[in-house]
Order: C-alpha cells, then sequence, then structure tokens
C-alpha cells in the first residue's frame, strides 16, 4: 500500500491552484512532477559543487564527475545493464533513438528493411523514414487493431532475411497498450535482426530488465519518471555500441587528436561529445532512487487500481467512447464524447483545473486509423488519487453539458 | 459601426457575465448558432493549420472592404472566431490593418489568444491582416 499523503507532501507543485481550483495533474503521460528530493539535488548541484566534469584537476570537478558517475551506475543498476559503459546519457529519449539511427545510416545498405509499429510517437516514426530516404532501405509498419494492439500474425510475416532492424515502443503513448516486446525481439533475433525498444512511456510505470529482455537498444527520458527535462539515457548492448560511429564531435569523444587523425574514446564517452546536463544526470539518478524507494510493484498495483476505477467511471458517461482497450495497458486513458471536439472538452477540464492532454499525442497515424481528430488524454501517476479521477468525471460532465 | 465601435459593443455584452462559464457558454451558443463560412470555401487552401483545432477562412473584397467568413471544427475555436468575424468584417483594409486585439483581453479570453495555446487563433488573426494587406495593395 502507498502512502499517498506522505507521497503527495512530497512534489510541491500539487499544492497549487489554477485558475482557482486545487490542481488535478493527469498529464503525466507528457511528463511527471518532480519530487522535492529530486529538486534539492537540483538546488544543491547548482549551490555546492557545480563544475565542468571528467577533466578538470581541482576538487568542485571531481565531486562533480564522481556524482555524475554514480548516477550512471544508478541506471546501469536499474535498468540491469551489464556495464556502466553501456548507458549513454543523452538530452532525453527523442537523441536516444536519433543517436541510433544516425549510427545505422553507416551500416544499412540499399533494400535492407526497418520495422516499425503502427504505435509509434513520431520521435519513433520520423528519424527512420529520414533513414530510409537516405539510403533507400524500406520502412514496413506493424498494424494494430480496433483495442489498439499489435496484430502479431502480421508481425512474423513481415520479418525476413533483409529485416535489420525493429523500432517498437514498449508502451504506446496515445493509447497505454503495452507491447509484447518480449515476443517481438526473440522473433527480430531470429533473422538476425536488432531492436531498438522506446521506453520512455514504460519506465513510469515499469522496471525493464536489459539483460533479460536480451534487448539490443532500450530508450528511456529522465522527465518522465520524476526527473527533470533535458536530460535521457541509451542503453546499447556493448558490442552494438563500439560498432556505431560517434554522434557528435567534441570535446569529451576523443582519444587524441592531430590534424591527421583523431582517435575516438571508448565508451561511453565515444557517444558524449562536449559537456552534457551534469545537474541533469546527477537528478536522473536521485529521481531513479526516489522511484525505487517507493517500490515499482507498489506503483503498478496502485496505477492499476486507478485506471479501472478511471475506467469505469468514465465509461458510465454516455457517449464517452475509449479508445485503446488491450488488455495489458498502462493507466492512460484516451478518450472523446461523441459529436465534441477533443479540444473543447480539455479547455473546459482546464477552466476546472484538471489538466489534461487534448489533441494527435504525437501519433497521427493512430489518430487516422480511427478516423478521429484527436483524444483527451488523462494519463495518471501514482501520486493522483481516486477524489481526483471522481473531479474529472465530474469536469467531462460539466463539458459535456455546456458543448452538447 | 467602426471597429472600436464594435469591440466596446462586445466588451460591454461580456461585462454583464457574472464568471467564466457564463463567458464560455455565450461563446459556445454563438458558436453552434452561427453559419460562419460556405461549405465550398471548406477547402484545404482556406485552412489556417493550428495545431489542434482546424480553422478556414475566406475572404472577399466587396467594394472598398473585406468580408470575412470562417470557421472552425472546434465549437469553442468557432466562438471566438464568429467574435472576431463580428469586429472585422465589413470594413476597410486600412482600418483591419490598424486595429488592435486588446478587446480579447478585456472579455476574460486572453489565454486563447496565446501563441502556445496552439488553436489556431493566433494565426487567423495574422492572416486577417494578411488579408488585409493584400486588399489594401488592390485598392491603391
Amino acid at each position: 500500500m502507498l502512502d499517498l499523503k506522505k507521497i503527495r507532501a512530497d512534489f510541491p507543485i500539487l499544492k497549487r491552484q489554477v485558475n482557482g481550483k486545487p490542481l488535478v495533474y493527469f498529464d503525466n503521460a507528457a511528463t511527471s512532477q518532480t519530487p522535492q528530493q529530486v529538486i534539492d539535488v537540483i538546488v544543491d548541484y547548482y549551490s555546492n559543487y557545480n563544475a565542468n566534469i571528467h577533466r578538470g584537476v581541482h576538487a568542485l570537478s571531481q565531486e562533480a564527475t564522481d556524482k555524475y558517475e554514480a548516477a550512471r551506475h544508478t541506471i546501469q543498476n536499474h535498468f540491469n545493464a551489464k556495464h556502466a559503459h553501456e548507458i549513454i546519457y543523452t538530452s532525453g529519449t527523442t537523441e536516444s533513438i536519433n543517436l541510433v539511427a544516425h549510427g545505422f545510416a553507416s551500416i544499412l545498405q540499399k533494400g535492407d528493411e526497418i520495422i516499425v509499429s503502427a504505435l509509434e510517437h513520431h520521435s519513433n516514426i520520423v528519424p527512420w523514414q529520414m533513414l530510409c530516404e537516405k539510403i533507400g532501405a524500406v520502412l514496413k509498419v506493424i498494424p494494430m487493431n480496433q483495442d489498439g494492439a499489435l496484430v502479431m500474425a502480421e508481425y512474423d510475416k513481415l520479418l525476413n532475411n533483409n529485416t535489420q532492424l525493429v523500432f517498437v515502443n514498449h508502451i504506446s503513448n496515445a493509447l497505454g497498450t503495452i507491447n509484447p516486446i518480449e515476443e517481438i525481439i526473440e522473433k527480430a533475433h531470429q533473422v538476425g535482426a536488432a531492436v531498438l525498444i522506446d521506453g520512455a512511456q514504460a519506465c513510469p510505470h515499469i522496471k525493464p530488465d536489459v539483460q533479460a529482455l536480451d534487448v539490443d537498444f532500450y530508450v528511456a527520458s529522465a522527465h518522465k519518471m520524476c526527473g527533470p527535462t533535458g536530460v535521457g539515457m541509451l542503453y546499447g548492448k556493448e558490442a552494438w555500441l563500439n560498432k556505431l560511429p560517434p554522434y557528435q564531435g567534441g570535446g569529451e569523444m576523443i582519444a587524441e587528436v592531430s590534424f591527421d587523425k583523431t582517435t575516438y574514446a571508448g565508451l561511453p564517452h565515444k557517444m558524449e561529445a562536449g559537456t552534457p546536463n551534469i545537474c541533469g544526470g546527477i537528478a536522473f539518478g536521485a529521481a531513479i532512487d526516489y522511484m525505487n524507494a517507493i517500490g515499482f510493484d507498489a506503483i503498478a498495483n496502485y496505477e492499476h487500481e486507478l485506471l479501472e476505477y478511471a475506467t469505469k467511471s468514465l465509461l458510465e458517461i454516455e457517449g464517452l467512447k475509449i479508445y485503446g482497450t488491450a488488455k495489458n495497458k498502462t493507466s492512460v486513458i484516451s478518450f472523446n464524447l461523441d459529436g465534441i471536439h477533443p479540444y473543447d472538452v480539455g479547455t473546459i477540464l482546464d477552466k476546472l483545473g484538471i489538466a489534461v492532454r487534448t489533441g494527435h499525442h504525437c501519433a497521427q497515424p493512430i489518430m487516422e486509423y480511427f478516423k478521429i481528430p484527436g483524444t483527451v488524454r488523462a494519463s495518471f501517476a501514482f501520486y493522483n488519487t481516486k477524489e481526483e479521477i471522481d473531479a474529472l468525471v465530474a469536469g467531462v460532465k460539466k463539458a459535456k453539458m455546456m458543448l452538447s | 459601426m467602426n471597429i472600436q465601435e464594435v469591440q466596446n459593443e462586445i466588451i460591454e455584452e461580456f461585462s454583464m457575465f457574472e464568471d467564466w462559464e457564463e463567458r464560455y457558454q455565450y461563446m459556445i451558443d454563438l458558436g453552434k448558432s452561427l453559419p460562419l463560412i460556405e461549405e465550398q470555401y471548406k477547402t484545404e487552401d482556406n485552412i489556417i493549420k493550428g495545431c489542434q483545432s482546424k480553422v478556414w477562412v475566406h475572404a472577399e473584397l466587396k467594394e472598398d472592404k473585406i468580408a470575412f467568413t470562417a470557421d472552425s471544427d472546434a465549437i469553442i475555436t468557432k466562438g471566438i472566431i464568429a467574435i472576431l468575424i463580428r469586429v472585422f468584417s465589413n470594413q476597410h483594409p486600412k482600418d483591419i490593418l490598424e486595429a488592435n486585439t486588446d478587446f480579447i483581453d478585456q472579455i476574460g479570453l486572453k489565454e486563447h489568444l496565446s501563441p502556445t495555446r496552439a488553436n489556431g487563433l493566433v494565426s487567423m488573426i495574422k492572416q486577417l491582416k494578411l488579408y488585409a494587406i493584400a486588399y489594401q495593395t488592390q485598392l491603391n
């Protein structure tokens, strides 16, 4: 059981009012809120040991380097990577994906095939489209069904000896569907393809074990799991990261430089050119510690309770349709009211202090599939309550009354 | 009525509402009741791509004044459009160019004109002014 009162007290933002009403924050799939414990780490960094890392001889630089590398170990342990140098700090999921796409541009050849899923976020579609255009590779898509689940029989048909890469999100940001990534990874490996799993939406809810999954690349963002924005990570198997060329040139990523030849540094520095987001990396570690202290099993159980409660309560509203009804899903509800634009519903909810997301959630192909302009998306975190869900339901009813 | 007079009239109407609910209900009713644009003008060319709700704008010069019609697929956006059309339609291009939109703030709808709102309204006002520039050039 979670101690909700204690947890909510950790998040200063939950005390504020919006439009004269207590804030109800249900946009967690876009970004999570930050607990005081993480805020304190950020303040401590800038107050006490702000310095550039890895190259300073002085005490502050050493302290910052130690904390930054300790956070890398925290991330390594959390995802159960074999080596700390398999964890590459990035600015977030999007950069992690682009780093891999950039690397594969020098590996793939014309006629090679890449598979993505119909549930992808734009950030996991566009880089591969750009890559395919550049080298003449072919992009194929695993379709989804009416429930918003992937049609795995179709995936089997797409795989062949030309398949080099498979990219799928662990959990869909628009619908909350949990994809069968174990099966996806295993089958891809059978034809010799590498797999990248976008874990941006999964990491706030579950603790992935990259070795058990045997996944080649796994990416995540700190800001969706109680950390700050602008920092994230790429996990890559050592062999793959060694094979990929550096992403950017600059300081930190070199071993020796002359005008004739530059030799690159080893992992992880080869992929981390320039001064990184030092404070962000350290705070990312603190965020992971915070979530682990609460416990991912307890988080998943409680969020499942919230999801069931919200689903049941919302479906009692006549004319409300939920998109994404796959059996395995996380605490995300995408819905529309019959004949009412999601933007209008979101606007009324905002006036009531309730923060939801409206629109296509950067997943236009999904909206195209359902033939809708977008949805209202309420996404719950472990610090939300049933009382807040009651406020949402009352708000949706009010919106329906005003708008119909 | 000139633009300023129409704006004053709208400000006066809105001053009678006591809270946001009444203001929004009024806009929603405006959005529902007004036929704003002929179907033939709801074309891809006339669409202003906001991030979420679609907005269409059509302009015609009638003698020396511009007649605007517009529409949106979201009803609150449509209500605000109805107000903008009331202010800017059947006015001289020069007056449209010189007009400001401070009245939006005064009737408590400022948040809809924030660029981050992504409802296409900022782009819509820009589009109305672009038409005014074009027709102004034509009239000279």
